[in-house]
């Protein structure tokens, strides 16, 4: 798999997800700097997180206009692999290419502790070495991913099996509790209709590495990796 | 403009004699922006005239050190062709008028000190100290502060790890805000401030230059007194998006061969860096301010050299390189200006707009300022404590303690600073005695602390001297590193006050007496003094910032027990309850002498515990501080919620001063084979004692009492989330 990461000024996880590629695929990733135009040649597209511009405007506004835009675009449209977390995924949203926006998080403050996920598929490029209904632990870092859509884009994604993730305790329970920014229905990562396109919140790539704490975020990698070599 | 005379000098911050001083070195009346560049190069913040005699007693040498003080941040050699890169600075003054910008500034500061030096800054800390959380005051400030050191290293991308936070009355009317970053470089790789080269360009970065910040050095100078809110204009804002360009473009200059020195626009802004490279550099500098970047017309020459606007720098270029710097900054979007040139005349020359606004000769600047030896008296020893009987028994006690504000847990506050960006965090906030980081790439990694007990300090400021310097040296050692070296970030009230002065000198001694006990000399530090209000000065504060090196990551401990295993104590404890938080919040009393620290011991416990962690013997290390031993062992118990079964104090001492008292050099080690691991303190003639075995859901003491973790968990969590939501 040849994967690029984009990388926006003011993006900040660009070398944690790097790692985690590298970790995966056995090489490093192309860094795409954002005034850069073409993606030829790219298998997947990784926006990280951090904060685009700062995230002086809406969270992901600028970046959703900068130049390597269109390349992002055009190749989601061919039914390319992009994965946006963070920042990435409000940018993602910012740009059209999943539905929904971030809004601040429920407490108005910035969260970072680990959380954990419910697996809602296990079938597709991302998840396939999860179980189905797995419970998986990940580093949550963000003031602003308070998932938001109308009620008849949350219906849709949930009967189209486009929900990811969900926020779930650590025994899987979907509640409140586990609910710390207050998604609407427990969501933190959705799909494109062709799951392809995957945008989350919770930072995967930071838990790749025993050392750090767990390899909860790893099959993620292993998997999307996998499915190319298939 | 106003005409310049004493009058103004005084407003400026100048006494009578600094100003003569500025009139025989000038030959004549200063120039408006002149008397501007004396003021804030001779004010106490930027001069350290009332601190300096004392620091130069501080050890700074040892085989590790590449640099002390004296440069932008401490360099100290950590292996592997690697240097660390830190330092510690207060942003005091801004933090209590503004709390949000006060703490971010703070935070940026202290990063571009150590960029500015050619490190990847990989780990930000900080030393909090708060007033009484009763007042609402308090709670804006705490709120500010907390979200204003979240917005900007959580923006800027480098993990927040570490800290401390206490409370305290002295410090309602000045909170301290101390920020410490850690960066690495390849060690010969750093980069120096003095200016080389005559004729070579003089480059500005960053940011444009505003009207914020004017004075700002001034006015952390002085103490506060009722009107100091209206002293808002002169807190700078901060912006972290800039600052993140700033690190990415400053690298990858960093990465080519075009910089001659570079350093940051801190303090005093644009007259600081100028003054101190070309000084430095033994060479002159000339400065055109037409070409200086500016966020507003009409701005005078003396508000461009005295503006604190942030995330600015100044360079000196190789002039055949220019063009490739240019590019750089062109690609991150970032002003490049030329705004000047070396020249060998030993001069600063500021022009603006076809006038000379200031002619100095560079030397007098530096070597006639001013150097005060204030008068200072010894603080009185305190009375010894003599016997004090328990009131309400120990579980109470220890539910109480673990509950309140100076020893409940911090996760509300660090829970906003993002601490694993980066990836390479390996003991996060709460996770061990000291945060860990790894070095990207490699096995080797850094450990992180900051450190003082102000109480210990007040009490006795040469002993609280000396237990801050060793408990960080201590927290090192519990995640099993070798300790390197510190900053110091020394915070004090007026130093007009022979108290206040005699606490600093006292301080210093003990400081410096353990630095060369425990092999831990000072390679970096900053000096907060007139920390006073409406003439009340706070509990002196010498905040220490500790580094050390483990080869590798994967052998560093943390705090958290798990059942099976055995708990025991190494170390001496004699129940020392003088100044202890058990004599505070339970007896309700704030007396007598601190914990004597006895260095020898310390090291030899500390040397003995560091290898058994690397050993592999260890699973869990803690020091005993702040609340003592049954506190330590409350906090190894509570974040995997295990219980323990803890046997009998020994006889001839009082159960609460057994488990309360505050006696220093203690780790509680958790090991699965404790004879062996006693056996080995034994004839390394190091005391040691089995304290108890971890398993269950409660802490039970040998004579049955017992609570469950579980409630010892809930009201340790309870204080900060009922307090601030």
């Amino acid at each position: 798999m040849r994967a690029a990461i984009v990388v926006f000024p003011g993006i900040n996880r660009e070398r944690d997800m790097a790692i985690a590629l590298e970790r995966a695929t056995g090489r490093p990733p192309r860094m795409v700097w954002h005034k850069e135009t073409s993606l030829d040649g790219i298998d997947l597209v990784v926006i990280p997180g951090g904060f685009s511009f700062g995230d002086y405007l809406r969270c992901g506004a600028m970046a959703a206009r900068s130049p390597i835009m269109p390349a992002i675009h055009a190749h989601a449209a061919r039914g390319g692999h992009v994965l946006g977390v963070c920042n990435g995924f409000q940018i993602l949203t910012e740009a059209g290419l999943l539905p929904g926006a971030l809004l601040r998080n429920a407490g108005l403050r910035f969260l970072s502790m680990d959380c954990h996920l419910r697996v809602e598929r296990a079938d597709t490029d991302y998840t396939a070495q999860y179980q189905p209904r797995e419970i998986f632990r990940a580093p949550l870092a963000h003031g602003d991913g308070n998932y938001f859509a109308e009620s008849e884009t949350l219906d849709r994604l949930e009967g189209e099996g486009l929900v990811a993730f969900r926020y779930a305790t650590p025994k899987g329970e979907i509640n409140a509790h586990a609910n710390r920014n207050g998604s609407a229905r427990n969501i933190a990562g959705i799909y494109s209709p062709n799951l392809r396109v995957l945008g989350l919140m919770p930072h995967p790539e930071d838990l790749v590495d025993p050392l750090m704490g767990g390899i909860d975020g790893k099959p993620l990698f292993d998997g999307i990796t996998a499915a190319f070599a298939a | 403009m106003r005409d310049v005379n004493q009058a103004l000098a005084a407003e400026f911050g100048l006494s009578a004699d600094e100003y003569q001083r500025v009139l025989d070195i000038m030959g004549r009346t200063p120039s408006f922006t002149e008397l501007g560049v004396f003021s804030v190069m001779w004010s106490e913040h930027c001069s350290y005239k009332s601190s300096r005699v004392w620091l130069k007693t501080l050890p700074t040498k040892a085989l590790w050190v590449i640099h002390g003080p004296g440069e932008n941040a401490g360099v100290v050699d950590i292996g592997d062709g690697l240097a660390a890169i830190f330092k510690m600075e207060s942003h005091n003054h801004p933090s209590f008028i503004e709390p949000y910008q006060g703490a971010a500034t703070g935070v940026g500061g202290i990063l571009r000190d150590v960029f500015t030096m050619g490190a990847r800054p990989i780990a930000n800390l900080n030393a909090l100290r708060f007033g009484d959380p009763k007042l609402p005051r308090t709670k804006r400030i705490v709120d500010g502060v907390v979200r204003g050191i979240g917005g900007y290293g959580n923006c800027v991308g480098v993990p927040t790890v570490g800290g401390e936070i206490n409370f305290h009355p002295s410090y309602n009317g000045n909170p301290l805000v101390n920020a410490m970053t850690v960066g690495v470089a390849d060690k010969d790789k750093i980069f120096l401030s003095a200016a080389a080269g005559i004729g070579n360009p003089v480059v500005y970065v960053g940011s444009k230059t505003g009207r914020d910040g004017i004075h700002g050095a001034t006015m952390a100078s002085t103490e506060f007194d009722a009107d100091s809110e209206s002293k808002r204009p002169t807190v700078q804002v901060g912006d972290p998006f800039t600052e993140k360009l700033l690190i990415e473009a400053c690298l990858e200059l960093m990465a080519t061969d075009a910089i001659v020195a570079i350093q940051d626009m801190g303090a005093a802004g644009l007259t600081s860096s100028s003054v101190e490279m070309a000084g430095k550099g033994g060479v002159g500098i000339e400065l055109n301010l037409d070409h200086v970047p500016q966020r507003e017309p009409g701005m005078t020459a003396y508000e461009m050299m005295l503006s604190e606007s942030q995330e600015r720098m100044l360079m000196v270029l190789r002039p055949d390189r220019e063009d490739v710097a240019r590019a750089i900054f062109d690609k991150w979007d970032l002003d490049f200006a030329v705004i000047g040139h070396i020249t060998d005349t030993g001069r600063i020359v500021v022009k603006h707009n076809g006038v000379i606004e200031a002619d100095i000769a560079l030397d007098p600047l530096a070597e006639q300022a001013p150097l005060y030896h204030r008068p200072t008296t010894e603080t009185p020893k305190q009375p010894e404590l003599g016997p004090v009987a328990d009131p309400i028994g120990i579980l109470p006690a220890l539910h109480k303690l673990i509950g309140c504000p100076d020893l409940c847990s911090r996760a509300w506050v660090y829970d906003q600073y993002d601490s694993t960006v980066g990836g390479q965090t390996v003991k996060r906030p709460g996770g061990a005695d000291a945060a860990v980081v790894r070095i990207d790439g490699l096995k080797r990694a850094i450990a992180l602390t900051t450190d003082v007990t102000p109480r210990y300090v007040f009490a006795d400021p040469e002993m609280g001297g000396k237990q801050a310097v060793a408990e960080a040296w201590r927290n090192l050692t519990a995640v099993g590193a070798l300790p390197l070296a510190i900053t110091d970030n020394m915070n004090f009230g007026n130093p007009t006050k022979p108290e206040i002065m005699g606490q600093f000198a006292a301080s210093i001694r003990g400081m410096a007496e353990a630095c060369v006990a425990l092999d831990f000399p000072v390679v970096s530090g900053n000096v907060s003094l007139y920390n006073e209000t409406e003439g009340r000065g706070i509990l002196p504060t010498p905040a220490i910032g500790g580094l050390g090196v483990l080869e590798d990551a994967a052998q560093a401990v943390g705090l958290a027990v798990h059942a099976g295993q055995s708990l025991v104590l190494i170390g001496g404890i004699s129940g020392h309850l003088g100044q202890s938080l058990w004599l505070r919040e339970i007896a309700g009393r704030e007396e007598g002498p601190p914990p004597p620290v006895d260095l020898a011991a310390e090291r030899r416990t500390g040397d003995f515990v560091r290898a058994q962690i690397l050993a592999g013997n260890i699973r869990a290390c803690h020091d005993v501080s702040d609340g003592g031993l049954l506190v330590a062992i409350a906090e190894m118990i509570m974040p995997d919620r295990t219980g323990v079964a803890l046997v009998d104090p020994p006889a001839g001492i009082a159960p609460h001063a057994w488990w309360f008292g505050e006696d220093q050099g203690c780790y509680v080690l958790a090991v699965h084979h404790p004879e062996a691991l006693q056996a080995a303190a034994t004839q390394a003639g190091i005391p040691s004692r089995l304290l108890g075995a971890t398993g269950g859901v409660d802490l039970t003491l040998a004579d049955g009492a017992t609570i469950s973790v579980e409630a010892l968990c809930q009201e340790h969590a309870r204080f900060f989330p009922e307090w601030m939501d």
